[in-house]
Order: C-alpha cells, then sequence, then structure tokens
C-alpha cells in the first residue's frame, strides 16, 4: 500500500538551514546537507529545500549547494526559491534534484508550469501555493505572504493540475507557525477536487495534527520544518505514532 | 568493475551515477557503444516520455545495442518501460526485451483521493523471484514515481499494489529491471544495487 509521506522542509538562507515563525522571524538552525542526511537516517520520505530569500531579492536558486545535498541523499528531494524560467530548473535537475517547487513565478506565468512538464515531466513540477483565509476566501498570496494575487486557491491549484503540475505543495498563511493545527478542511478540499498528490504545510505542533491532516485532511503528504529541527517532534516516534492510529507509514 | 550507464535524452541519470559512487563505483555515463558493450555491469536509468525517448535511441542505433547485450543490465522507471513490448505512452513499440506492455493508471473516481495519479511516494515490493532481490527485501519499502506500469506476466521479479498488482521488477536473463527508483529508496535501494553489481557474470 502506498504509504503516507512526512517531509521536513529546510529553508535555506545563505546557505544555511533557517525557519521563520510566520515566515519572519529568523533565526538559524544548521548545515542543510548534514542536516538532510540526519533526516534520511531518522526515515523523512522525502525533503524540500526552499530557498526563502530568493524569489524576495532576486537570487539564482543554489546549484552547489543542491549538488551535495544530492550526492549525500539517498531518499527525493525537492528544491525551490528563485525558479523563473526553464533554464533554472535545467540547472537544478542536473544538479540532482528530483523535483522542482514554483510559487510566485507561476502566478507571474502560469504558462511555466506547462513548458516545465513538457521539458521535464510532471513528476519534476511541484506547484507551491501559500494562500490566505479572509472572510470563508482563500486567496493565494505572493513573497512569503506578502503580496495577495487575486487568486482563488482552488480554482489556481485546479488550474496548475490541468497545466501539468505533478503535486501540488499548499501552505496555509494561517495556520503556518501556530502549531495549532493543518487548515484541514480546506486540506480536505483540495484533495477532493486534485488527482494528482497533495502535499499540506502549515499548523504542525503535535503528532495529533499529522494524524488529522491524513484522515480528516485527506493530505497524501504533510511537511513541516521547526518542530522537527528543534527536536519537539523525532520522525521515528511521529511514525509510530501514525502507524498505531491506523495510517499506512514507511 | 567497469559499470556504464546509458547516456541519451532522458532525465535523472546524476542521481544513479551518484548513488554508486556512494557505494564505492565509479561508472562511466556514456553513448559510446564500444564501452557500453564492454563494461561489465550496465544500467539503463531514466525519466521521461517513452515515444520520444524511443525515437532518439532508433536515432542513434541504441535500441539494438541495448536488446543485444550479454552482461547484466538493469533498467530503471523508464528504462524498464522502454524494456518492454510496447507503451501506451505515444503508442509506441518498444525494445522487446520483456514481453510484458506498458499501461497508464487510470483515475477511478472511487478510488480517490486515496489514488492519485502518479502514483508517487513509498510502496511495498513483494512475491520477489530473482537474484537481483534477497530474503531481507521482502515487503520493503521503495519509492516510486510513474503514472505507467508494466503489466504482470511471465517476466515479473516482484510485485507492487495500486491497487492493482503492477510489474514492480522483471527479469528474463541478463536482463533485469525495476519500476522504483532505487537511487531513492535508502537504504532498501542501495542494498538492491549492491546486489546488481554483485551477479555473477563471467564475460
Amino acid at each position: 500500500m502506498l504509504s503516507k509521506r512526512i517531509i521536513p522542509c529546510l529553508d535555506i538562507r545563505n546557505g544555511q538551514t533557517v525557519k521563520g515563525i510566520n515566515f519572519v522571524n529568523i533565526r538559524e538552525v544548521g548545515d542543510p546537507v548534514e542536516l538532510g542526511r540526519q533526516y534520511s537516517e531518522q526515515g523523512a520520505d522525502e525533503l524540500v529545500f526552499l530557498d526563502i530569500t530568493a524569489t524576495h531579492e532576486g537570487r539564482k536558486t543554489f546549484v552547489e549547494l543542491v549538488k551535495r545535498i544530492a550526492f549525500n541523499l539517498n531518499i527525493p528531494f525537492t528544491v525551490g526559491g528563485g525558479i523563473s524560467e526553464l533554464k533554472d530548473a535545467d540547472a537544478l535537475l542536473s544538479a540532482g534534484a528530483d523535483k522542482i517547487s514554483i510559487n510566485s513565478s507561476a502566478i507571474k506565468n502560469p504558462r511555466l508550469i506547462d513548458d516545465l512538464a513538457l521539458h521535464f515531466g510532471s513528476q519534476f513540477v511541484v506547484v507551491a501555493i501559500d494562500a490566505k483565509e479572509e472572510n470563508n476566501h482563500w486567496e493565494a498570496t505572493m513573497h512569503g505572504g506578502r503580496i495577495p494575487t487575486g487568486k482563488e486557491l482552488f480554482s489556481w491549484a485546479k488550474e496548475a493540475e490541468n497545466r501539468g503540475a505533478g503535486e501540488i505543495l499548499f501552505t496555509s498563511m494561517n495556520h503556518d507557525g501556530t502549531k495549532n493545527g493543518f487548515a484541514n478542511e480546506a486540506l480536505a478540499h483540495l484533495s477532493e477536487l486534485l488527482t494528482i498528490p497533495l502535499i499540506a504545510s502549515g499548523g504542525a505542533g503535535t503528532m495529533e495534527h499529522f494524524s488529522e491532516m491524513f484522515t480528516l485532511g485527506k493530505a497524501d503528504a504533510g511537511l513541516a520544518a521547526s518542530i522537527f529541527h528543534f527536536g519537539e517532534i523525532a520522525i521515528p516516534d511521529l511514525k509510530s505514532y501514525l502507524r498505531n492510529a491506523g495510517i499506512c507509514v514507511r | 568493475m567497469k559499470v556504464a550507464i546509458i547516456k541519451y535524452n532522458a532525465g535523472n541519470i546524476q542521481s544513479v551515477d551518484y548513488a554508486l559512487k556512494r557505494l564505492g563505483v565509479e561508472a562511466s555515463v556514456t553513448a559510446d557503444p564500444a564501452e557500453i558493450r564492454s563494461a561489465d555491469r550496465v544500467i539503463f536509468p531514466g525519466v521521461g516520455e517513452a515515444s520520444t525517448t524511443m525515437a532518439y535511441l532508433k536515432n542513434h542505433r541504441l535500441d539494438q545495442l541495448i536488446a543485444e547485450l550479454k552482461q547484466p543490465v538493469l533498467g530503471i522507471c523508464l528504462g524498464l518501460q522502454l524494456m518492454c513490448r510496447h507503451s501506451e505512452e505515444g503508442d509506441v513499440t518498444c525494445l522487446g526485451i520483456f514481453e510484458e506492455t506498458i499501461k497508464k493508471f487510470k483515475l477511478q473516481q472511487d478510488l480517490l483521493p486515496a489514488m492519485k495519479v502518479p502514483h508517487m511516494g513509498w510502496n511495498t515490493i513483494s512475491n520477489l523471484k530473482s537474484n537481483l532481490f534477497d530474503q531481507t527485501l521482502e515487503d520493503q519499502y521503495c519509492y516510486f514515481v510513474h503514472s505507467y506500469y508494466a503489466t504482470v506476466g511471465k517476466d515479473t521479479a516482484a510485485l507492487c499494489s495500486y491497487p492493482s498488482p503492477f510489474s514492480a521488477a522483471l527479469q528474463r536473463d541478463n536482463f533485469y529491471a525495476v519500476q522504483f527508483h532505487p537511487e531513492k529508496s535508502g537504504k532498501v535501494g542501495a542494498r538492491i544495487l549492491e546486489n546488481f553489481l554483485q551477479l555473477s557474470f563471467q564475460p
């Protein structure tokens, strides 16, 4: 049976792992290659490396770091940040990335999804959506939640799928950093709407939150950062908790 | 030991090379027929679209070369699919090393949202029937990413279910192939690659 995936997310700035609470306060938590290897040893199913300042400062992505990660890691990993054209994606693929994640650049130029899927295959293209809920309306945001886009979450996710995205990574800006649980209602709606896998992000605080995200939220994978980085939840413990709750994990 | 990774227009060859390096093996990534023929092991990896890739292999006369190899050959992912008889992806005739054919996973409304396409993530391999595997690998998790799958037939060397059984691995004579990515399947995948490197073979 296909297992549910647990994905630690490593936000990278200047080659170091960081985690912002609500994307604002940032503190350093270590070397991404070493952290990545530790997570793989502990049973993480995949990893995501996001160059969080890349879009904001217009920086291009971090190919050399990706090469080191690819060499040292024996599980799949996604990289994101600053990918706005085919050649950015090509450089990351050649460096050994399994998937790329695009966010703001897809909103500005949705055709990019079609082009990437056509050139590299849908399995290579993750469309990340940071969305915020206000008065029962979910709107996609750009640049780490700072800029509204006018795009409604559900229709944008479906459009991304239709254009060739292989996965959707949905972060609820209302939940991110709160540790009060995932946006399960919106997740379930998204999961039922989509025919491609859905990764849930934002709000993980306890092991029960992961179990709810898989059962109530119907997500295929769960992503979190600080609770793993700061050792609040150990992945082997989380896996056995989920197994006992009847959820299929590796 | 000389290991050749066949270089062609498919993606993600780099990570196979890295996985071998982690096992202490320096492979050459090559399209040179003489180098491929003289290698002790040949790996045929790949991520991409079947019909365009087959056209490329034919144009570069790699199709016949691969089918005639005598040393252990390991196809990975698209490599496995291209070694079969036919693929639904672009309705193309493939190398025909294995009798099985390649079909697309059909979306079944009653199975959503649990069964999405692509089949992406960690799933177990079972009914292992090949010296590529050993007892420790039965029911272990491997990493899969694919929308097309090989049917079950007499070359089937491992099964996986999504939700019906398909061929997670195939073997016929010196030809081995896996649908999952051993280079991305943690320790389980590393063990499978090691088993492949340790197969006995006299040139």
